[in-house]
């Protein structure tokens, strides 16, 4: 019995993992290990800061992060800065009034602003709107302990320029080994680009994994709060399946009594 | 109901009598709840408890997400993400509605394969039958018009896939599509139509399951050995059934849960797994995704769709026949409809006088082969179209029409069955048997 029912949970998955064969080709992507992967990881504070930092000195000037409010930066599973300094971080973005129509500092209601640039597309859901990986052959169940591959594909991408510029139509483009291919985007990550206040070393490496963790909480701010639930939801129905086993049994035990004897 | 001698309600006091006398509302729901089920159902018949769940889970999560949705073109993905960020528990509801049609779906692949396996669509259970696929055409135009709703790059692309298959249509394709668009290509009429319709369509489907349930309940389960209930006397109909309520309700919410413990793992653990990161960039009629893909729902029935080029023989002589009026993709429309239209007509395609595939020893392999098909359908759906891959969704298609078209209408007359049980109490009896020695089929196992 409960051989079939698990034969049946498997034919419902595996009826279910075809959409992930559908990913495209893709360059050279590590597989980062970050510590929000698995159904147990949760956001690491001072890398979601530091990939805050990240975010604000090298994509701000021309990507934007429009589905974002200043205020979740104090989320305590997410960055979890404090009102005063989410307040003051905000403030260094202009945004306009949506009922006066004037430019003025942001305050925590606002969102971040939009792409500064046409070309340069929103981060808010990049993380969930790019694929890293869809393994064991293409099927995508590994990303239950691996993550859904985003986050890699983002680090990935910007640890990725190999250093080989070309000028085609008037535009410069560069080679990026995770695109695979040209791109338009010139690297932003320098070796020390960027100064971390907790002292960790900021190698190129680093950065694109700390922006890319950053990125990832902008995507699902409420992943740890999903997974809690997933938690105690799965606890639930594990004791209330057992119950329901056991009441199962005892209620069918003289019906197969009978059945055997007779 | 179901012809199988049973206990009715009795109303025993003057209130009882009273409501009874001028609505026999009690007595329905009594009959209803305590209709005798076969004793020898196995793992397989619980998928219907399942459907159920889905249905009225899509409901209820679907109509708080409603209040927090707006379909406008401009404002649709924004007002997505501020139900996953901003409303309280919104990112729960939504997971869980996105995921609960994939739930919805596998289940009733389940439900459909096991009718078919079992021989549930034959006589008496034909309208079931029927019932049940306009159910299931009504889930998939559900789920495809919901799919539209977030207006991500798939939703937009998709809809304006699906809907061009409108179009192919010779002579009035054109107006066709313009009409169900609401305008030239995919814009806000279609979005706001479509949520109309997405909204309608799941109180058209609670209509059609109540018609399902009725009708079952008229002719009695189907079971494993797929012989009938005896219905002669009382006595000798309890020896093959017992009441719904509590031996197979206990038994299917125990069922319940355990499929709803991988789904909520699923939501709560990996909730995109299922979906395509396409769809978290907005709809931009201007950029094409190089690989449009349906849900996986959709994928096996994706290919039979595509599997027809122009290069085709089928094709061509039906291009020659029809003096040039059904071209390739016109033929790919009809052969997806089909596909579905031949299931509509498996009673009558099935010319087996045995009932259940257990006893149908050619039956069963070409059976499982059906099984492999769909997988295999599904998983060339997945594909660019191109190459090797037309090549085998072909294959595929030709067998998914063979089974339904000569496999089944020959074996009938082909094939020797061995000989079912005589009653369900003695099927019931030997499974019980066996399972409680070693080395049984899982199949073969009644419920505990």
């Amino acid at each position: 019995m409960i051989r079939k029912l698990a034969l049946s949970a498997l034919t419902a998955l595996s009826l279910a993992a075809s959409p992930a064969l559908a990913a495209g080709e893709l360059g050279e992507i590590t597989d980062y290990s970050f510590s929000f992967e698995g159904p147990f990881g949760s956001y690491d504070r001072a890398q979601i800061q530091r990939g805050l930092q990240v975010y604000t000195e090298a994509c701000a000037a021309c990507h934007g992060l429009q589905y974002v409010p200043f205020r979740t930066l104090t989320q305590e599973s997410g960055p979890a800065l404090s009102p005063d300094a989410m307040r003051a971080y905000a403030a260094t973005f202009e945004v306009q009034d949506p009922v006066t129509g004037d430019w003025r500092p942001a305050g925590g209601p606002d969102h971040f602003p939009g792409s500064g640039m046409e070309t340069a597309p929103d981060l808010s859901l990049m993380a969930k709107a790019r694929i890293g990986f869809s393994g064991p052959y293409g099927l995508g169940i590994n990303q239950l302990l691996y993550g859904i591959g985003g986050p890699e594909y983002i680090a990935s991408f910007l640890a990725g320029f190999d250093g080989r510029e070309e000028m085609q139509a008037g535009t410069m483009f560069y080679y990026n080994t995770a695109y695979d291919g040209w791109v338009s985007m010139a690297p932003v990550l320098w070796e020390d680009g960027v100064e971390y206040a907790d002292g960790t070393p900021a190698t190129i490496e680093q950065q694109a994994q700390d922006v890319a963790a950053f990125l990832m909480w902008a995507a699902e701010p409420k992943l740890a709060e999903r997974k809690k639930w997933g938690f105690i939801g799965s606890l639930f129905l594990v004791l209330l399946a057992s119950l329901l086993y056991l009441t199962n049994k005892r209620l069918w035990a003289p019906v197969k009594k009978q059945a055997k004897q007779g | 109901m179901s012809g199988i001698p049973h206990d009715h309600y009795e109303p025993k006091t003057n209130a009882e009598k009273w409501l009874h006398s001028r609505l026999p509302i009690v007595g329905l729901i009594y009959d209803t709840i305590m209709i005798p089920t076969p004793k020898n159902l196995n793992w397989m018949w619980i998928w219907g408890i399942v459907l159920m769940f889905c249905l009225v889970l899509q409901i209820v999560t679907g109509i708080i997400l409603a209040m927090h949705y707006t379909p406008h073109v401009d404002m649709a993905f924004a007002s997505v993400e501020h139900i996953m960020r901003n409303v309280n528990g919104g990112h729960m509801l939504r997971y869980l509605h996105q995921n609960g049609a994939m739930l919805f779906f596998a289940a009733v692949y389940l439900h459909i394969f096991r009718g078919l396996y079992y021989g549930s669509y034959k006589t008496p259970r034909e309208v079931t039958w029927i019932i049940g696929m306009l159910i299931y055409l009504a889930m998939m135009a559900t789920a495809f018009m919901g799919y539209v709703l977030p207006w991500g790059q798939m939703s937009f692309w998709g809809a304006t896939v699906i809907t061009g298959l409108f179009g192919a249509i010779p002579g009035i394709g054109d107006a066709l599509q313009t009409w169900l668009l609401g305008g030239p290509a995919v814009g806000n009429a279609t979005l706001n139509r479509f949520f109309s319709l997405h909204y309608l369509l799941p109180f058209v489907i609670v209509g059609l399951v109540i018609l399902h349930v009725w009708a079952f309940h008229n002719t009695g389960n189907n079971n494993p050995a797929g012989v009938d209930v005896r219905k002669t006397s009382k006595e000798e109909a309890e020896k093959d059934t017992l009441p719904f309520w509590p031996y197979f309700v206990i038994k299917d919410l125990f069922a319940l849960v355990v499929v709803l413990l991988v789904f909520w793992m699923i939501v709560g653990f990996m909730p995109n797994f299922l979906g395509h990161a396409d769809n978290y960039i907005e709809a931009n009629p201007l950029v094409t995704p190089s690989h449009i893909v349906p849900e996986w729902y959709f994928l096996p029935f994706y290919a039979i769709l595509r599997a027809f080029t122009s290069d085709v023989w089928v094709v061509i002589a039906a291009n020659w026949i029809s003096f040039g009026i059904i071209d390739a993709t016109f033929f790919g429309v009809l052969a997806m409809f089909g596909s579905i239209f031949v299931m509509v007509l498996v009673p009558w395609l099935d010319t087996s006088s045995v009932r259940s595939g257990r006893f149908r020893p050619m039956f069963k392999w070409y059976f499982w082969l059906l099984i492999v098909d769909f997988f295999v359908l599904m998983w060339a759906g997945a594909m660019p179209a191109e190459g090797i891959y037309t090549t085998i969704a072909l294959i595929g298609t030709a067998y998914w029409f063979g089974y339904f078209l000569v496999i089944l209408p020959l074996l009938g007359v082909l094939e020797k069955p061995t000989a079912p049980p005589a009653t369900i109490e003695e099927d019931f009896k030997a499974t019980t048997r066996k399972s409680a020695g070693k080395g049984v089929a899982p199949e073969q196992i009644p419920a505990e």
